[in-house]
């Protein structure tokens, strides 16, 4: 049963109807996506409401699906249900979505919360053995960071199939039933599917076999594009603190703070940092092969130099030699850290890769942020 | 991936022949084909193109793989040590960079 904490949710725009099921009503959804999904997905990538996009957990049908009709799972993150529903659009499937609080899938995962435990309740919640005659369902790939699959089929045997013996005393072998020409053994076999939903369809023509591409997770210039608004945004409040604290230290002077110099010199200094963020968060990400180095906080340095020298273009006349190296090791450090972030967008960094780097890289990045106020302050007392 | 190569010689990866009964399935949940099957047997293909997701190591039926797994994701490695806990992004929470 699909159940919704918010009656209203039970007119979510993307459900048609309700189908009957011998496990109650079913809401049916459509797979095309409207403007409202669009334009949802484009608040989302900027950070709008990304907390609540969610659809409720539970089973949906699309088109007109029978009790042999395949079962798609995926995380509640109404971009991973759009996402997927759009790719089987056409199709007659169930899909069933597990409870993983708004997050997608390869993140809840990771999290365990799109894990063996949640699919196997919430096949028993559905009552997923009433509505289809065949026990396959068909997990995306990156699932299987949370989803065990022998795990899956081993709690969703039932009890009495696991304890009978087939044929002779002693043998712990399950039995096999044989039900409408299929071989369907108690427990529900967890089939992993392609990385990518829009691989569906070719997966299912392949006759449920991934190919090596559909196996493999890229990070194309598209793929990377798409998530710089995230982090853009995600650092927001410090960016504006480091705006404050330069704006305020460029009126400097021996006597004091200067409001008068601060006005003339802040925007200097604002677009400074604005351009070393940029660096980071932006210019890493799309120049990341291009960029020399394996790890990304020296790969953010080196951005960030680009981004000084770009700065010195501008500003030069008006630097002093402390000012001037100043800002190279500040810009540096935050090119350098931000850019180390993006590790958490990539789709090929290890937890221990992360660690190494950082126990390098943050030592670093701090004694020149250190260095580079003082360097500032210096030349701004010139 | 052909394209990104992270850093070598880091991961935890360990995978123990002797347990192993080929059944593939740690070919089919790698993201980034680092398992190979040779002789009825799976072997490590690609070390240094492992993330660490686990994916492998919590579906292989014979329990002959171990990782140790996290996120590769150094907001969520400062999250751990600023709170004291395993590394965790902040997917779940209000922070939402990563992942």
């Amino acid at each position: 049963m699909t159940t919704f904490k918010n009656p209203e949710k039970a007119h979510s725009p993307y459900i048609l109807d309700f189908v009957p099921t011998p496990a109650g009503e079913v809401p049916r959804v459509t797979g095309k996506l409207k403007l409202r999904d669009v334009l949802g997905t484009f608040m989302v990538r900027w950070s709008v409401n990304r907390d609540n996009y969610r659809v409720s957990p539970g089973l949906y049908a699309i088109g007109d699906p029978t009790d042999s009709s395949d079962v798609f799972v995926t995380a509640n993150y109404k971009l991973s249900f759009d996402h997927l529903r759009k790719s089987i659009d056409g199709l007659n499937a169930w899909i069933l979505v597990l409870d993983t609080s708004g997050i997608n899938v390869w993140c809840a995962a990771g999290k365990g919360t799109f894990g063996t435990k949640e699919l196997v309740n919430r096949i028993r919640m559905c009552r997923l053995e009433d509505v289809i005659s065949h026990r396959r369902i068909i997990v995306p790939q990156l699932g299987a960071v949370g989803i065990s699959a022998y795990q899956v089929r081993d709690r969703t045997t039932p009890a009495a199939t696991a304890t009978l013996t087939a044929g002779s005393a002693g043998s712990t072998k399950p039995l096999k039933l044989s039900f409408n020409g299929l071989k369907v053994s108690g427990g529900f076999n967890v089939v992993f599917g392609p990385v990518k939903a829009e691989d569906i369809k070719a997966f299912i023509r392949n006759n449920y076999h991934a190919t090596r591409e559909m196996r493999r997770v890229t990070f194309t210039f598209s793929e990377r594009a798409r998530l710089i608004p995230v982090d853009f945004v995600y650092g927001k409040y410090k960016l504006l603190i480091a705006f404050a604290l330069f704006f305020v230290l460029s009126g400097l002077t021996r006597k004091g703070v200067s409001f008068q110099l601060a006005l003339e010199e802040g925007p200097y200094a604002v677009l400074n940092i604005l351009m070393a963020y940029v660096a980071g968060i932006v210019i890493t990400p799309m120049a990341l092969p291009y960029l020399p180095g394996r790890s990304f906080a020296f790969k953010g340095f080196v951005s960030g130099t680009v981004a000084f020298v770009l700065t010195l273009l501008i500003n030069f006349p008006g630097l002093n030699f402390p000012e001037m190296f100043a800002w190279f090791l500040i810009m540096c450090s935050i090119s350098s850290f931000t850019a180390m972030n993006f590790t958490g967008s990539s789709t090929y960094t290890s937890l221990s890769g992360v660690k190494k780097e950082m126990k390098v890289a943050i030592p670093i990045q701090l004694i020149s942020t250190i260095a580079g106020l003082v360097f500032f302050i210096i030349g701004r007392l010139f | 991936m052909d394209d990104f190569v992270y850093l070598k010689n880091v991961v935890t990866l360990e995978l123990n022949q002797e347990k192993c009964n080929g059944c593939g399935m740690c070919l089919k949940v790698c993201p980034h084909e680092v398992f190979g099957l040779k002789g009825g047997r799976a072997h490590i293909l690609n070390r240094d193109n492992c993330m660490e997701c686990g994916a492998c190591s919590l579906n292989c039926p014979m329990q002959a793989i171990f990782v140790k797994s996290g996120v590769g994701c150094a907001a969520g490695i400062l999250n751990g040590i600023l709170n004291n806990t395993e590394p965790s992004c902040g997917c779940s929470g209000n922070q939402s960079a990563c992942c």
